[in-house]
């Protein structure tokens, strides 16, 4: 729905027993920063808490952005693997990798699945590698 | 079978397995994806309808009302303004008793503009003599469905059906949701059989012209008719639970409401966050339950005074306004009403008007307020705005 | 229910109704200055005007009485005269 290019926010539960909860997530833990521009504008690190994960998507390392004491900060270049893997500037699977190893949320194996049911042929291919790539990227071992 | 789908993607499955003939819309800005994945399944095959494009949202209802009174089964989705363009069509097919089925995705209606979410467009259509159940999550939505296009062409019933779920909050959420088999449904819904159609072979004309002496008489009927909605939603929806195992065999659902000293009364996807809220408040020893309305028209009276016989103060969410109403919210009014003469305080609270977030601690203070004795206000307000 | 559901009805209904009683000033037509154009039929909004004689005839159950074939005969060939109640 939402214009591209806008500035947008998406919010994410999961649990095993059912969802509820319709408001937004306030005190998340975790945050994926799609692109790192908006920093300076919105306050993406709030809410954020000891234990947190940010996973931001820079060509800068971790130690330059300031968030809240005990958030543990992960950076990757999303862009430029969504670039060499896919050839467009679409990071969303390359974080959905980076989030998996970053997190131990998703094992890789499900993430790939769940990419081959999105995608179809040599675009299902390239989303699974440009997972793969950013799910190394961050440590993850497949 | 389970599977994780957004609700705008499970309404078209659902709609898909009614197997209506006609299907028209116009698609307002934002639209959910419910007639865009329908215009695809028609597209590919997998559907045998006739998709109507059409110009605006008055030619789509117009298009559902004269295929309705062809003899099919017809099908709409819209929202917000797109609604409101609709509400003179809406009256005309009430009044020519055409069971067309609507999902309304909630939003709110300009001016100022907005695309978010609240229930001023399904409100506002209060009289328009279309029967109004509001889903609470995509599994009831999905269900509301069958439910109402069963109820809707009763014989006995013969209304049209807003089926309403929250703009955004449930269109565009993904969650898990069992879509029935085709099989099922059909065991369900059987084919439309229509009470009278537009025939050339043997001609009638719909929605004449009625003088004085006639037409508060069909006005009458009409109220009759919504009134015996009431049982027949409840029965379709107690078959709907043999069936299927999930049971709506009543207009109202109670969440934790032994012994409430203070009932919330809500609409829609907000239940699930007031249920959570009461969890906590309960935890901390306050007794607080929730009477969610499945239907505001019918509206619910017998069972609204039953479940809340016994408690102090009512506080009603409201996500409309009525401005100049002493209440302010067009459900507290109704509720008060079924409430009348028990001594029962109630309060209305206009809240997540335009897609303002509704949070567990919100739900806490409307109860606080309550209890203080405060309410027919909007509760939320930037005071630094005002 | 005595009531038709959506307040539907049979065609044909409108022959009950005999707007003839409706009429203050009634057309009549003066043969010798009558050309048989036909206008008058198509101009009849209640369509009452039929030439199944040789001249246009009006159908006096239902004219309302409302002068327009008068008004638009070329050759002038209908007068409205008051109607005796």
């Amino acid at each position: 729905m939402e214009r591209r290019g806008a500035p947008v926010q998406a919010f994410v539960r999961f649990s095993d027993s059912k969802i509820r909860l319709r408001s937004q997530v306030y005190e998340p833990d975790y945050i994926i920063v799609q692109d790192s521009s908006l920093i300076k504008d919105v306050d993406v690190f709030a809410g954020l808490t000891e234990g947190s994960v940010a996973i931001i998507n820079t060509e800068k390392g971790a130690d330059a952005f300031d968030v809240p004491a005990g958030v543990r900060v992960i950076t990757l270049d999303a862009t430029r693997i969504a670039l060499e893997v896919l050839g467009l500037p679409i990071t969303n699977t390359s974080l959905m990798g980076a989030f998996a190893a970053a997190t131990g949320e998703i094992q890789f194996p499900a993430l790939a699945e769940a990419l081959g049911e999105r995608f179809t042929g040599a675009l299902a291919e390239k989303n699974i590698e440009a997972a793969r790539r950013a799910f190394a990227a961050v440590g993850g071992e497949t | 079978m389970m599977e994780i789908m957004e609700g705008s993607h499970a309404v078209a499955e659902a709609v898909k397995r009614c197997r209506p003939e006609v299907v028209s819309a116009y698609p307002i800005t934002p639209q959910t994806h419910i007639v865009e994945r329908l215009a695809e399944f028609v597209a590919d095959g997998e559907m045998e309808s006739d998709y109507l494009t059409v110009d605006s949202e008055f030619s789509a209802l117009s298009a559902c009302v004269g295929a309705s009174a062809a003899g099919s089964r017809v099908y709409s989705s819209t929202s917000s303004q797109g609604l409101i363009l609709m509400a003179e069509v809406c009256f005309n097919a009430s009044g020519m008793r055409l069971p067309i089925v609507m999902s309304i995705a909630n939003r709110a209606l300009g001016a100022p503009l907005s695309i978010w979410n609240d229930q001023q467009d399904s409100i506002a259509l209060r009289d328009s003599g279309w029967f109004q159940l509001y889903a609470e999550d995509v599994q009831e939505l999905v269900d509301y469905h069958f439910l109402s296009f069963r109820v809707a062409e009763d014989h006995n019933i013969l209304l049209p059906a807003f089926v309403c779920f929250d703009g955004f909050i449930l269109s565009h959420t993904y969650e898990p949701v069992d879509i029935p088999d085709q099989e099922e449904v059909d065991a369900y819904l059987p084919p439309f059989n229509p009470y009278q159609k537009l025939d050339a072979t043997d001609p009638i004309s719909m929605g004449m012209y009625a003088t004085p002496d006639y037409y508060m008489e069909f006005r009458y009927e009409l109220d009759r008719a919504m009134e015996r909605a009431s049982r027949a939603i409840k029965d379709a929806g107690q078959a709907f639970g043999e069936q299927f195992g999930r049971s709506y065999g009543s207009l109202v659902e109670e969440y934790r409401m032994d012994d409430a000293d203070t009932a919330l009364v809500a609409l829609g996807s907000i239940c699930g966050t007031v249920k959570d809220a009461v969890d906590e408040m309960r935890d901390a020893g306050r007794k607080v339950g929730l009477l969610k309305l499945r239907s505001f028209r019918p509206f619910p009276k017998e069972e609204v005074a039953k479940a809340l016989d016994g408690v102090s103060q009512v506080a009603v969410l409201e996500k409309n306004i009525s401005p100049g109403s002493a209440m302010k919210g067009a459900v507290g009014l109704e509720v008060k009403d079924a409430l009348w003469k028990t001594g029962i305080d109630v309060y209305s609270y206009v809240i997540g008007l335009g897609g303002r977030d509704v949070r567990k601690k919100d739900i806490a203070a409307v109860v606080d307020l309550a209890e203080r004795g405060r309410g027919d206000m909007f509760y939320g307000l930037r005071e630094e705005l005002i | 229910m005595a009531l038709n559901v959506g307040c539907a009805a049979r065609p044909g209904r409108a022959r009950d109704n005999k707007t003839g009683s409706w009429r203050v000033f009634r057309p009549v037509l003066d043969a010798e200055k009558c050309k048989k154009c036909g206008l008058c039929l198509l101009i009849c909004p209640e369509g009452c005007i039929s030439e199944d004689d040789e001249y246009p005839r009006v159908d006096y159950e239902y004219c309302k009485g409302c002068g327009l074939c008068a008004e638009e005969c070329p050759a002038e060939a209908i007068e409205m005269e008051q109607e005796e109640k």
